[in-house]
């Protein structure tokens, strides 16, 4: 074990803080909002000339080598800087999907213009009576089209490919479809932390490729979101972090009643709670990436609980930070909001604690043990 | 980053459990499913198998009969031997005597005190708190005058854990009457057979006896006694609390007890199923065993961070905190998961652990249930000894916040 970045991945986290910090002050991002699309032609470019686009891609797949430390280090970054562009859905989420099929001429087509910059690819998978959960598809393919409806794609709006999960009789398979087909309708929304999503409707849309046949797609989709898992626990890292450190830095300088609010000890001690939340979450993060490499039922485990604890740490650290802030926290102009926003998202999105806490109570073992039908007495 | 335990360091933990699978005595291991304090002589039996594999005490230096193990290696073998629920060994002695020894001692001290540990002889305890010093160390009032080659000490030491075993005792004294707080403190091994010392049990809340006031009369403690420099007592305390950085998170024993409540909710009936299938009480379960993992990993991100470094030490301040409280939640969801009996007074087989043997609750001998109750009571003191959670969340605003 090694806790600590490489020099390689030293100079991949400074020019990640370099470019948000040149790219995503609190007013460049504001100006970015206020453009109404979320997506700044140049940052996707600069994500593609940085390489950032294809850092946690195996070289083999059509990447540069990395894997998902690399991608952790960019996510935190962007977590601290919230930024908007959908680099997760895409240079994650639909990158591993993608890695995770046979290679084909296609797969590595697609792989190679994604990482470049020039196509943005979304994964069409969620639904919204899922609430997350992975193996929930109501969406159907039958002779060639698809029928159904997938919500909160974010940067769906802006994708040129779609990657559309949908159920036959053998079992779940992935599509390529072009967003601009016909018998597809799209609702575009912003979420509450600026990010952009699509709810799509399909009645007997066309697809334009087959990617994964009925019953392959389970595990394809599975590998695609288990990084979208660690990518959005990484940003959530990131973000609470920069709150911890904004919060801090106010209540070192905010005078109420004659002194700094800093010297009052339960101010002390819910930012002692929220740091711990932030570093538990930093430390089960550590344990789904090194899950990523183990088998279905304990890689399953491992993310569960981490999202379960990310996710209610989130919450906690952002809506302390604002706490924390009083009524400054609560406006628009301040940036500390804008963290909780991003917070509040991140704790929902792949499913909340409670669709966690439920995967692994429907595991029939610990962590760290053998199953639990054992004879008596107390411990075998 | 590298997250993969390495292979070696697999086999080692295979090793170690095959040694405690084929060493530990069926009827300690017994005793040890019940979670009570572990009897004396457990531990010494206990202690003088592992002496002979030269294992009592990896975590010392290697030139003092301790081992060169890693860190990680140092957890593993911790894991181990609470995973097979192995007697809980003297902490007072290993884990904070030991190291002040090895370092602070004197060669005679050395040579006189460690080997009777490793060998299970000589148990230890620890004389910090008193009566109107507990949060508030620096301010102990227990003094030691020199007179001639003798210190003469007289006070009162409160809360000492496992005093009616105790063959010795090492005590924070006040040697300088006039000196600042911290800087009057000397660290004093005191033998418990000295004239002037008396026990007295304090019955805690479990109905269980670990904790102890002593009282010191005029007692003489040789001079030779004292440890390093007179003065420095107070350093030597603060270098023997954070020489250890990750015991202090329980995280082995924590695990332990989560498999308990998988275990005792598995076969409790709820209705007509079990309770194990009950979705709030599994949902209870699943989160408390997704924060002991989260805090494994914050062990993990400890043990292998150099001792200076920040990061390593922001995680290492939550482990007290966040440990102590997953250690109660542990304990009350197992009381829980028994129902009824979870509330009821389940007396120690032994007979060794209850205040009123009144003759009424030996009818309750339900294997499952013994010691669960008592546990849940025990814990309720995790977030106060060791330094209370409020002032763990005060030293992480100050030193890691800086606020």
């Amino acid at each position: 074990m090694d806790f600590n970045l490489t020099s390689e991945q030293e100079a991949l986290a400074d020019s990640v803080a370099r470019f948000t910090a040149r790219d995503y002050t609190f007013e460049a991002r504001n100006r970015l909002i206020g453009e109404g699309t979320g997506l700044d032609k140049r940052h996707w470019q600069a994500f593609a000339d940085l390489g950032w686009l294809g850092a946690g891609l195996a070289e083999d797949a059509g990447g540069y080598g990395g894997g998902p430390v690399e991608n952790m280090i960019i996510m935190e970054g962007f977590g601290r800087a919230l930024v908007l562009e959908p680099f997760l859905p895409v240079a994650l989420v639909a990158v591993q999907t993608l890695a995770a099929l046979p290679p084909s001429t296609l797969r590595d087509m697609l792989i190679a213009e994604i990482v470049a910059g020039d196509a943005i690819v979304a994964v069409a998978h969620g639904e919204i009576a899922a609430r997350g959960a992975p193996d929930y598809v109501e969406t159907v393919y039958e002779g060639s089209r698809i029928t159904g409806a997938k919500s909160m794609v974010i940067g769906g709006h802006a994708a040129s490919r779609l990657i559309v999960s949908a159920r036959s009789p053998e079992g779940l398979g992935l599509y390529l479809v072009d967003p601009a087909a016909s018998g597809i309708s799209t609702r575009h929304y912003r979420l509450l932390d600026n990010q952009h999503a699509v709810d799509l409707a399909f009645e007997n849309a066309p697809v334009l490729e087959t990617l994964a046949r009925p019953g392959e797609g389970e595990a394809v989709i599975a590998a695609g979101l288990a990084h979208g898992l660690v990518g959005v626990s990484a940003e959530a890292v990131g973000a609470m972090d920069a709150a911890i450190r904004m919060t801090r830095d106010y209540i070192t300088t905010r005078r109420q009643f004659g002194t700094t609010l800093s010297t009052f000890q339960t101010l002390q001690h819910r930012m002692a709670d929220m740091l711990v939340e932030m570093e538990l979450s930093r430390s089960i993060l550590y344990q789904g990436i090194a899950s990523l490499g183990q088998s279905g039922v304990q890689c399953t485990r491992a993310l569960a609980a981490m999202k379960a604890i990310v996710s209610s740490a989130a919450l906690f650290v952002g809506r302390n930070a604002v706490q924390l802030h009083g009524g400054i926290g609560m406006t628009e102009e301040y940036a500390i909001g804008h963290y909780y926003r991003r917070l509040f998202v991140i704790s929902g999105q792949f499913g909340g604690e409670s669709l966690h806490l439920k995967t692994m109570a429907g595991l029939s073992q610990s962590f760290w043990t053998e199953p639990t039908s054992r004879p008596s007495p107390i411990m075998a | 980053m590298d997250f993969e335990i390495a292979p070696e360091d697999q086999a080692f933990r295979a090793e170690v459990r095959a040694f405690i699978a084929a060493q530990l005595p069926p009827d300690i291991a017994r005793r040890g499913q019940h979670d009570y304090h572990s009897a004396r002589d457990d531990v010494r039996r206990w202690m003088r198998i592992l002496n002979t594999k030269g294992w009592s005490a990896p975590h010392w230096p290697a030139r003092f009969g301790g081992t060169d193990w890693s860190p990680l290696r140092k957890y593993i073998f911790q894991d181990e031997l609470r995973r097979a629920r192995a007697p809980v060994l003297d902490r007072c002695a290993l884990d904070l005597l030991g190291p002040v020894l090895c370092t602070f001692g004197s060669p005679e001290q050395q040579a006189r005190f460690l080997p009777p540990i490793l060998n299970g002889d000589a148990w230890w305890n620890q004389g910090f708190s008193e009566p109107g010093s507990g949060s508030d160390l620096a301010s102990l009032r227990t003094r030691a005058d020199l007179e001639g080659d003798h210190y003469i000490v007289n006070g009162q030491k409160i809360w000492t854990s496992e005093a009616h075993y105790g063959d010795w005792i090492f005590a924070l004294v006040r040697t300088d009457q006039t000196a600042k707080p911290q800087a009057g403190i000397s660290f004093l091994l005191i033998d418990m057979k000295s004239p002037g010392i008396v026990r007295r049990p304090i019955w805690s809340i479990d109905e269980g006896l670990s904790l102890n006031e002593i009282f010191f009369d005029n007692v003489r403690v040789p001079a030779e006694n004292l440890v390093g420099e007179p003065g420095q007592g107070w350093s030597y305390a603060k270098f023997l609390l954070t020489h250890e950085r990750t015991t202090s998170a329980v995280v082995s024993h924590t695990k332990r007890d989560v498999d308990q409540v998988r275990h005792l909710a598995a076969a409790a009936r709820s209705g007509s199923g079990v309770l194990l299938d009950d979705p709030a009480f599994a949902a209870k379960l699943a989160r408390l065993e997704a924060e002991v993992i989260a805090l494994e990993w914050s062990v993990m991100r400890v043990l292998h961070a150099a001792e200076n470094d920040a990061a390593g030490n922001a995680v290492a301040s939550l482990l007290k905190l966040r440990g102590s409280e997953l250690s109660e939640r542990a304990a009350l969801l197992a009381a829980e998961a028994l129902g009824d009996h979870g509330l009821a007074v389940m007396p120690d087989p032994e007979g060794n652990h209850i205040l009123h043997h009144d003759g009424l609750s030996p009818g309750l001998t339900d294997d499952e249930a013994i010691g669960v109750s008592a546990k849940a009571m025990f814990r309720r003191a995790t977030t106060i000894y060791g330094g209370a959670s409020e002032i763990q969340r005060t030293l992480i605003a100050k030193s890691i916040l800086g606020l």
